[in-house]
């Protein structure tokens, strides 16, 4: 008897179909819920997780990172567009940018009204880290906004609800037109299907699709979470959607080991990073930056042009490479005359410097008790970590989207905004590229924009599209396939874990790692790679998707654990490709083409889209233009 | 190891509608061990450390003790989360001890309003203008490019 035969099949109808759980999806269900009880639609949100603490907020932070602060007249909306292209080397959709730009300050007006505390001024206004961010005490940060999203949808009464621990695995299609979404409930032995007028897809960026620099317990301690795992590319992808910017991964730059934070050390504290001499490399290799001009020699300079600099360090061997919190604290401190005020600013300092770790990283908290570093007395190592694929941050990988009907130039709007080139299928947050920097309050306000969009695309096409019941049967058996395969052999070996027959997920996820880390630029390959080694790694990985076939699962976590890895390798497979197709360096920092060293403005100053074809199972790449909206 | 359960502390949420730390884990770690009635965190080295578990467990039976592949032994960094507050105990490798206080949240858990008194000025499906705005915004009108 076939294990989908041990599964109850569970169908939900939904006008519009919310997939993930993090901020983009809050903002989502936030938006969407007031649009659909003016024009009677149901709305569902779909979690893997627990929505109190799901996606990359499920910590907590100490900033939000993207506050424009229009109203007080801080800054103007074409400030931070030109900003935002600046630090991605001339790569952004400036109509996306602006769009996010234009709302996100209302959006932290809400999270403020619904209980998030922001730091304050003894004149009442928000206290910047930076130009951009502002200040948090942000542990419940995800709590809260998953409360008022919650609350949304229960205005809806029985049309609005959000289901927790399901894995969606795959789109369903009707045609070129996304009608839905199949998954299965990694807690009880039940496959649900979702008949959808439109899917939103908002499942995060990816983790783990290379290989991390710490591979013991320390596996886990990646910078952006674990349980980020591609989905959303995957099923963009899988549902015929353009991609872009799939080739720009983000490598962060943070406190060694535990990747704590460190962005209040740099902008709100001023903190130095040096190499082991006490040198300021982005002083010392300033000159470098000119063969990157005109965005080496714009400042801010580019996140990718400082990670470089700090990497030409460490190639010189010139590490550790130190962030001098104890300098920066000194100098604060040393500013104020007053012996008893300056003692208090200490004790303020001090405290300041735990919470930024303790609200989003408790972890670099634990390595500083672990190690007895108290930041005003000793510097503390910095390092890059390893690529992860996130265009909410200062990567830009996702779904090619419409741009907003009043903003967006020709050629960048086909539709609705925030609609995929697939018909009913919207993305945001990570799960949209070209438009990096929208951190947390940037991705629930994508959400927003992308659900009122889909509340509109209902409205227009009311009928509710039929399901393909054939092709359904099939993906849900192959859904529990790696059920079956571990149910039918375990038995023939003593040991479950080394069987001829199958794999289990977590060495498939070496196997990628190992891969991705040696031929497409990893970590250990010092973030450098080339088309013979590109092609190499592409071989391998054919045969790592072949071997998908023979994954295994013991119950339905692992099945879980099955399907993360099948999402990465198709945003491993993206990424190569898109690599591979764009001859030129343009990301130093990020990774390099050491075939192609150089910036080529003339050739290459354009997006690198790609499309897996559905009908013909092979991938396009192709250009787009990019289009300066400001100067 | 990322969080771990002391077994005497646990007692699986018996008299709860559900196990806490299973309940909230966004990667799926703990669970029940059908065996000892207790939970476990079955994937330590899946963990992020989120510290979601310590602070939801209900007789504060979980703890972290830091990954082992780069942390040295004895440093330990706890919490306890009230409604409004957070409280972290934080003991050095030496034996030294801070404590922090911080505020989580400015109003009572469950109560967030989704329109927080703003006014949604327009019912037009294809305007630009999203739920609340233009009053949360601050301006009369979006800003332009």
């Amino acid at each position: 008897m076939s294990i989908a035969n041990n599964f109850e099949t569970v169908e939900v109808h939904t006008d519009i179909l919310i997939l993930g759980g993090g901020m983009a999806a809050c903002g989502a269900a936030y938006e969407a819920a007031h649009w659909a009880k003016k024009n009677n639609l149901s709305v569902t949100l779909v979690d893997k997780a627990s929505m109190d603490r799901s996606g990359a907020v499920a910590m907590g932070l100490s900033a939000i990172n993207m506050y424009l602060g229009l109203k007080e007249g801080k800054n103007t909306l074409s400030d931070y567009v030109k900003y935002v292209k600046n630090d991605l080397m001339g790569i952004a959709r400036d109509d996306l940018v602006a769009n996010i730009g234009r709302h996100v300050d209302a959006s932290v007006h809400l999270f403020e009204k619904w209980g998030l505390p922001i730091w304050k001024d003894e004149d009442g206004k928000y206290v910047n880290e930076g130009r951009w961010q502002i200040m948090i005490h942000g542990e419940s940060y995800k709590t809260i906004v998953a409360e008022a999203a919650k609350n949304a949808l229960a205005e809806l009464g029985d049309k609005g609800q959000y289901i927790e621990r399901v894995f969606i695995t795959d789109p369903i299609m009707d045609g070129d037109r996304c009608v839905g979404a199949i998954g299965f409930s990694v807690r009880e032995n039940k496959v649900y299907i979702f008949r959808a007028k439109t899917v939103l897809a908002t499942m995060g960026g990816a983790v783990h699709v290379f290989k991390p620099k710490s591979v013991g317990e320390g596996l886990g301690r990646s910078w952006y979470p674990p349980f980020n795992s591609g989905a959303s590319a995957y099923f963009t992808l899988k549902a015929g959607a353009e991609m872009t910017c799939q080739e720009v991964r983000f490598v962060p730059v943070r406190f060694k080991d535990a990747y704590g934070p460190v962005g209040a050390w740099f902008l709100l504290f001023k903190a130095q990073a040096t190499n082991a001499l006490g040198e300021n490399y982005m002083q010392t290799r300033a000159p470098e930056l000119e063969k990157w001009a005109p965005y080496g020699e714009a400042k801010p300079t580019p996140t990718n042009l400082r990670n470089y600099l700090m990497m030409l360090e460490i190639e010189e061997g010139k590490g550790p490479i130190f962030m001098r919190t104890d300098e920066a604290i000194q100098r604060i401190v040393d500013s104020i005359p007053d012996e008893k005020e300056a003692k208090r600013k200490l004790k303020e300092l001090e405290k300041e410097a735990w919470e930024d770790f303790l609200d989003m990283t408790v972890s670099q908290a634990l390595l500083w008790a672990s190690t007895n570093i108290k930041p005003e007395e000793k510097p503390s190592e910095i390092s890059a970590t390893e690529p992860y694929f996130i265009s909410s941050h200062s990567g830009a990988s996702g779904a090619w989207v419409s741009g907003p009907e009043d903003l967006a130039p020709e050629g960048y709007k086909w539709g609705y905004p925030n609609m995929t080139t697939v018909r009913g299928l919207f993305a945001a947050g990570d799960a949209s590229g070209a438009s990096s920097h929208k951190f947390s309050s940037g991705s629930f306000t994508e959400g927003r924009i992308a659900a009122k969009a889909a509340a509109s695309f209902c409205v227009d096409n009311p009928d509710l599209p039929a399901l393909p019941e054939e092709r359904l049967n099939e993906l849900k058996e192959g859904m529990l396939k790696p059920l079956e395969l571990f149910n039918t052999h375990k038995g023939y070996t003593q040991d479950p874990n080394i069987n001829p027959n199958y794999i289990r997920p977590q060495m498939f996820m070496f196997r990628l790692q190992k891969i991705m880390d040696e031929y497409a630029g990893g970590a250990s390959s010092g973030f450098k790679t080339s088309a013979p080694l590109l092609e190499k790694g592409l071989e391998n990985l054919a045969m790592l998707r072949e071997d998908m076939a023979s994954l295994a699962a013991e119950d339905t976590h692992e099945l879980m654990r099955c399907w993360e890895n099948i999402h990465r390798i198709w945003q491993a497979e993206s990424h190569i490709r898109t690599m591979l197709f764009r001859e030129e360096t343009r990301w130093p920092g990020y990774y390099f083409r050491s075939d192609f060293p150089e910036l080529k403005e003339e050739d290459w100053k354009c997006f690198a889209n790609c499309r897996w074809n559905p009908e013909s199972g092979e991938w396009e790449m192709l250009k787009r233009d990019v289009i300066d909206m400001v100067d | 190891m990322p969080s771990f359960v002391i077994t005497e502390k646990c007692d699986g949420c018996k008299a709860l509608d559900r196990t806490a730390c299973q309940y909230i884990c966004p990667n799926d770690l703990m669970v029940l061990d059908r065996e000892s009635s207790k939970a476990i965190n079955r994937a330590p080295d899946m963990c992020w450390e989120c510290y979601n578990c310590v602070k939801i467990c209900p007789t504060q039976a979980i703890e972290v003790r830091g990954y082992a592949d780069f942390m040295p032994l004895g440093g330990v960094v706890q919490p306890l989360r009230s409604s409004d507050a957070i409280m972290w105990t934080v003991k050095f490798r030496d034996g030294q001890i801070k404590r922090f206080k911080f505020p989580t949240r400015t109003t009572p858990e469950g109560s967030a309003v989704p329109d927080a008194g703003f006014e949604t000025s327009s019912d037009d499906l294809k305007s630009p203008l999203l739920r609340t705005e233009p009053a949360s915004t601050g301006m009369d009108d979006l800003e332009k490019i």
